[in-house]
């Protein structure tokens, strides 16, 4: 990215002050390395959504920021209903509501190490992966509609899950407002058979050690123990969060004249929150929120079948439940006053810091674990929301690494044998139904998420915790 | 002498752009289809056994190309089935076409990657200059 144009407010802070018919200012967090690094179309969409109707304090891009459609991926804005704010489909994503979980285990590196191929074949067949794996769960209509209402709180009704889960999603494991009469059949469709899948691209299910612990007392609050063994889920809601996106993303492009609304690119679709179409998304997206929540719940749900089977002195407890595509209605301080907004999260992690009322009691005085996932060979981290997040970002932290390379290119460069080959000389089993889609996520295809979260920390969005090591990836 | 039928893939940071080029515009949403299979599985591999018929219609021709890349995401996804080849026919704002393919089988195809949706990023119908046509759009993978 160009920063010729950009005022460097601090060592991780850049900031473009309103110009043309932008409203708010657009601020991108980052090391000047990362920032550098950009794409120049990155600038561009933020600059973009900082152009939308009710806008509130500024369009902000975080550490691992890239160009995505419409809203850059690693995108932070929030909107007030009162001021004739809007909610964009492209301001969430495809995925609605994609999001990581890791569970701790109580088991140490050394009782997994000897059986680590046995338990990567278990948790292989356990869990449906990749384009055209249906699992075996099929809803009827009515059960369809019970789960985008209850999400995971549905899940763990039916007997796929731990109660003692739903303390440590988001949400408690149920989003609010969720109308399955907003969701399409088309949608509904396309997840009948899809609940407890791991659906592919950057999806995956890991066996993790606890590599590095660098606060000590998160980690404890967290149950994170150096040499221990955590499971990570990294999935979403699948085809019919995809439909969904599809659908309104269309509707909202074409309904924005009617609104009033002009777009500068076609992709920032959006309409007005008080808006039938506004609202009606709401609902749809809220629905594939819980889809997404039942579907984590699901899967984890299956890995922990196996783990209890081979291991059965496993101690399982889940750590937390992050999502990274959504719009939450939430108060934040908006020029010292306290205000509802509408906040979207696209490629960000809501970050609660310290004291947060909606961070679970056990974990509160640490602050919100925000997980973060990495390539399959670098690993990923556990980060802790920042006191000052809330004044930064709306409580938003980064998400992941982020592409350094096309997949076009990826595939060009690797071969997925010999990633395979090569990552388990270096202690990393890995299971994947294409060797094709493993060239396509090879480690270096991705940016240093190492230098991703060190940026998140000193831009005052989230603490490092915990550094975890993957030693098992069934990828999808 | 318009553009022989070919379709190929362009770079968009995390995603993949597809495009079809063709003689006319059909032929050139026939091969953005091919294009589309190809982020999956490679075409050629997929044997025509069954036709599937799609239909649908749009206010302009790239909202049109964004729903005939969509509506085989949706059949891709509840049938279990890859296609291969594709018979498409225009009329005005309608679109009517064949997709010819087979069940999915993973051992046998080897997908690499499911397709989310088609987007309207760097979307574009237009006539080639030298003749023929040209479709294309970001896909998020």
């Amino acid at each position: 990215m160009d920063t010729s144009r950009l005022v460097r407010v601090d060592e991780a802070t850049w900031r473009l002050e309103p110009e043309g018919p932008m409203r708010v200012p657009a601020i991108i967090y980052g090391t000047e390395d990362l920032v550098r690094g950009m794409d120049d179309k990155v600038l561009e969409q933020t600059r973009n959504v900082a152009c939308l109707p009710g806008i509130v304090k500024a369009a902000y891009a975080l550490p691992d920021a890239h160009w995505g459609y419409g809203f850059p991926i690693g995108g932070v804005a929030a909107f007030d209903p009162d001021a004739g704010g809007v909610v964009s489909a492209g301001g969430v994503g495809f995925d609605i509501s994609c999001g990581v979980r890791t569970i701790t285990t109580g088991l140490d590196r050394s009782e997994i190490l000897p059986v680590v191929e046995k338990l990567a074949d278990a948790l292989y067949a356990a869990v449906p992966v990749g384009l055209g794996r249906t699992g075996k769960i099929k809803l009827s209509d009515a059960e369809l509609d019970a789960m985008l209402e209850g999400g995971a709180r549905w899940a763990v009704s039916m007997g796929w899950g731990d109660p003692a889960d739903l303390e440590r999603i988001e949400e408690k494991g149920q989003m609010a407002g969720a109308d399955p009469a907003a969701v399409s059949r088309k949608a509904k469709e396309r997840q009948r058979a899809e609940m407890g899948t791991l659906g592919s691209g950057n999806h995956y299910l890991e066996i993790q050690e606890v590599a590095e612990i660098l606060d000590p007392e998160a980690a404890r609050v967290y149950g994170l123990v150096l040499g221990q063994v955590v499971v990570t889920i990294h999935c979403g809601s699948r085809g019919l969060g995809h439909q969904i996106g599809t659908e309104f993303l269309r509707e909202m492009a074409l309904a924005a004249p009617a609104h009033g609304i002009e777009l500068p690119d076609r992709e920032l679709a959006c309409a007005p929150l008080r808006s039938a179409l506004g609202q009606r998304y709401l609902g749809a997206m809220r629905a594939a929120i819980n889809c997404a929540l039942a579907n984590r719940e699901i899967i984890d749900h299956l890995a922990r079948g196996v783990l209890r089977r081979m291991f059965p002195q496993a101690r399982l407890a889940l750590l937390f439940d992050v999502s990274h595509n959504t719009c939450k209605l939430e108060r934040h301080r908006i020029d010292g006053e306290e205000k509802a907004v509408f906040v979207h999260r696209k490629g960000a992690t809501r970050a609660f810091g310290p004291g947060h009322p909606d961070v679970p009691e056990p974990l509160r005085a640490v602050g919100q674990p925000v997980l973060i996932g990495g390539s399959m060979g670098t690993g990923s981290w556990v980060l802790a929301g920042a006191a000052t997040s809330e004044e930064k970002s709306f409580a938003s932290a980064v998400h992941g690494a982020g592409r350094a390379m096309s997949r076009h290119e990826a595939t060009r460069q690797y071969r997925g044998d010999r990633i395979v080959a090569e990552l388990k000389s270096r202690g990393v089993v890995v299971r994947a139904p294409s060797m094709r889609g493993v060239a396509e996520e090879a480690p270096a295809a991705y940016k240093d998420v190492d230098a991703v979260v060190a940026a998140a920390e000193r831009a005052g969005l989230a603490r490092r915790v915990a550094h975890l090591r993957p030693l098992l990836c069934i990828k999808g | 002498m318009a553009e022989a039928a070919r379709f190929e893939h362009f770079v968009h940071g995390a995603d993949i752009g597809v495009r079809g080029i063709g003689p006319t515009l059909a032929d050139a949403f026939a091969q953005a289809a091919r294009a589309l299979t190809a982020v999956m599985v490679d075409p050629d591999r997929i044997a025509p056994r069954e036709a599937v018929p799609i239909r649908c219609s749009a206010p302009d021709r790239e909202t049109l190309l964004v729903d005939w890349l969509n509506a085989l995401l949706f059949e891709t996804a509840t049938r279990h089935m890859l296609f291969g080849r594709f018979e498409v026919r225009l009329e005005g704002d309608r679109l009517e076409a064949t997709a010819w393919g087979e069940p999915i089988d993973p051992a046998r195809h080897e997908p690499a990657v499911e397709v989310k949706g088609a987007t309207m990023t760097e979307l574009s119908v237009r006539p080639l200059p030298g003749g023929g046509w040209l479709a294309q759009c970001v896909v998020d993978v």
